[in-house]
């Protein structure tokens, strides 16, 4: 018991007081932490109210990340309980293949499997190849992590808007980006990290999913059924409220881990092209550890904490409203 | 499986509607289970192929001509110093955590001392902290310490870790005390009724956080990123990968990174077809249920 107390302090409580000390200050990370100059508020100041390449690089990685949140934890939680409701069914067989092959890689190395993404997003890759052939050829192959080009962009191209045509409004400046960038969407880039991110989550949330339909009672389903209930019923109507408490044990992993994803972004394109993969928690490793502006990073940190910690308190409140 | 011929139901599904369901059902199952591992397999493949064949031919599943090329390149490179690394940290971070999760989880349910709830709630309150938000402690704490490029930098900290002994905490709770008092009264000290009789009721998680703890140092990049700056002998297998990704620029020997990502995966796929089972109760251990 006390030799883990102790190890805990050194390694956990005390450091993080050091931390929010250090984001006051103008440490560079090399010299001798005492050395560090107290400096204030200044760090903040330069991320949230000086226009600058800080302030814009900051935004963008929060631009960047919520986008890449927004759209894989609904992608992977909708997807889990999909599968986890279909393997579930009673008269299926091969259950545990199913369950395996999912899971798998969720217990392989990030780095690994980016490696492995990076290969089949090439040009002339897997992923390509596959998109070209369900597509009777239409689909023109892409270099997916060298792709700046942002998914809304590109489908106001269709409709004939691009930088040029935008209105006024759109060029105007908000927190040192443009809307027209603050309303790119993911680039092809992200997307790319975000459909690996879903591919390796997927299984350990369908686990999830299948241990708390496997808590109800076989006799509720029959029962509905014997009253005439159709599948969509019985999922909207039974299966959806018995696992509501799962479903945001879930969501509120899914947000935690998409607010802080950096492995894929390390090994796949380094915050590229154009910073469009550029990650919160990739700025803050950036600044820190390859720009020697620790005091900014620490201070980025702090405010990527009260960030996470805000959206879990929120769905919390949103879970709690719903059970009433 | 229940037989679901006891009752007759008020409005009958067809039967063929019922077998399309399950057809369609196999169909898709059988669809995403192939997106899953087909990645793994060309990956197996690609890492015996010539390096001008992949250019050419990059998802072609037989390889033309078979090569070891990728792997003799990986092991010339120091990889198997880096998977010694990786296991011989595995192990022992494996280990202390088990024994101290073991040992601070059984305090903190069953000996009460002036302060242990809020001790409890300390170390439980620190799951809550993002592993990116600590990146930065971790290092100023190990510089100070200079634990920076070194193996006690690399393990003294992930000795003991707020999950384990949550997990441990949360299974001691669910045993009953009359169990001990059994025991103790059978004449039996504390550390006996500890290591004879709780412990081994307590199997099944200290399988899981088994599972979890190996699991987790062997694919972790994060840390070993931070403390390793400069000595390449002290490199982890995730972190020497990455190390080759970045300095073979764009032209990328993927036979080489690829046997290196499947030398990777290997041990924990191996791990993960034996003990499955543990993987997948020890997911609903961790909370779910709690």
């Amino acid at each position: 018991m006390t030799p883990a107390l102790i190890l805990f302090a050194v390694f956990v409580f005390i450091p993080i007081f050091f931390a929010i000390y250090f984001s006051f200050t103008d440490w560079n990370g090399i010299s001798p932490p005492a050395e560090a100059k107290f400096v204030g508020f200044e760090n903040f100041r330069v991320l949230l109210f000086e226009d600058g390449i800080r302030r814009a690089d900051f935004f963008k990685a929060l631009k960047n990340t919520a986008y890449f949140s927004l759209g894989v934890v609904p992608m992977q939680t909708a997807l889990a309980l999909l599968l986890a409701v279909v393997v579930n069914q009673r008269r299926l067989r091969f259950k545990s293949f199913f369950r395996t092959s999912y899971y798998f890689p969720s217990i392989t190395s990030s780095i690994a499997i980016s490696m492995l993404f990076l290969f089949l997003y090439q040009k002339n890759g897997l992923v390509n190849q596959v998109l070209e052939t369900i597509t009777f050829g239409a689909w023109e192959p892409i270099a997916w992590m060298a792709d700046p080009r942002g998914l809304f962009h590109i489908i106001f191209g269709w409709f004939g808007l691009t930088l040029e045509t935008a209105p006024a409004w759109m060029q105007a400046n908000v927190l040192s980006l443009s809307v027209w960038d603050w309303l790119s969407g993911p680039s092809v880039a992200l997307m790319g990290i975000m459909l690996l991110n879903t591919w390796t989550t997927i299984g350990t949330m369908m686990v999830i999913f299948l241990a708390a339909l496997q808590d109800v009672p076989r006799e509720v389903y029959e029962a509905a059924e014997m009253d005439g209930a159709n599948a969509r019923q019985i999922f909207f109507k039974i299966t959806l409220p018995l696992v509501r408490p799962t479903l945001f044990f879930v969501v509120t992993l899914g947000l935690i881990g998409t607010f802080q994803v950096f492995d894929q972004v390390y090994v796949m394109s380094s915050g590229g092209p154009a910073k469009t993969t550029l990650t919160v928690a990739y700025l803050v490793y950036r600044n820190g550890f390859t720009n020697s502006q620790m005091g900014l990073a620490a201070a980025i940190a702090l405010l990527l904490f009260i960030i996470i910690f805000t959206l879990t308190l929120v769905q919390r409140r949103i879970t709690e409203g719903k059970k009433e | 499986m229940t037989t679901s011929s006891a009752y007759t139901p008020t409005r009958q599904i067809s039967p063929w509607r019922e077998n399309l369901r399950l057809v369609l059902s196999y169909a898709l199952l059988f669809l995403i289970a192939l997106i899953f591992l087909y990645p793994f397999v060309l990956a197996i493949s690609t890492s015996f192929k010539t390096l001008p064949e992949i250019n050419e031919r990059p998802v072609a599943l037989i390889p033309q001509t078979f090569t070891l090329e990728g792997y003799q390149r990986m092991f010339s490179l120091n990889v198997g110093r880096w998977a010694l690394n990786s296991l011989l940290i595995a192990t022992i971070v494996t280990i202390s955590n088990v024994l101290f999760a073991a040992l601070a989880g059984y305090a903190l349910t069953r000996i009460a001392f002036p302060g242990s709830r809020f001790v409890f709630l300390a170390i439980i309150g620190t799951m809550m902290i993002p592993g990116i938000v600590q990146l930065i402690p971790m290092f100023i704490v190990l510089k100070s310490l200079n634990m920076i490029d070194s193996y006690s930098g690399l393990i003294v900290p992930k000795m003991v870790t707020a999950f384990g002994i949550f997990l441990m905490a949360q299974f001691f709770e669910a045993i009953p005390r009359e169990i001990e008092e059994a025991a103790r009264i059978d004449g039996a000290n504390r550390f006996r009724t500890f290591f004879q009789v709780v412990l081994p009721l307590a199997r099944p998680a200290i399988v899981a956080l088994v599972i979890f703890s190996f699991q987790g140092s062997w694919n972790e990049f994060m840390h070993p990123l931070i403390v390793i700056t400069t000595n390449q002998d002290l490199y982890t297998l995730p972190l020497g990968l990455a190390f080759l990704r970045g300095g073979l620029g764009q032209n990328l020997q993927w036979n080489a990174l690829l046997a290196g990502s499947m030398l990777t995966t290997l041990p924990m796929a191996l791990i993960f077809l034996f003990f499955q089972r543990y993987f997948i109760e020890g997911i609903s251990y961790s909370g779910v249920k709690g």
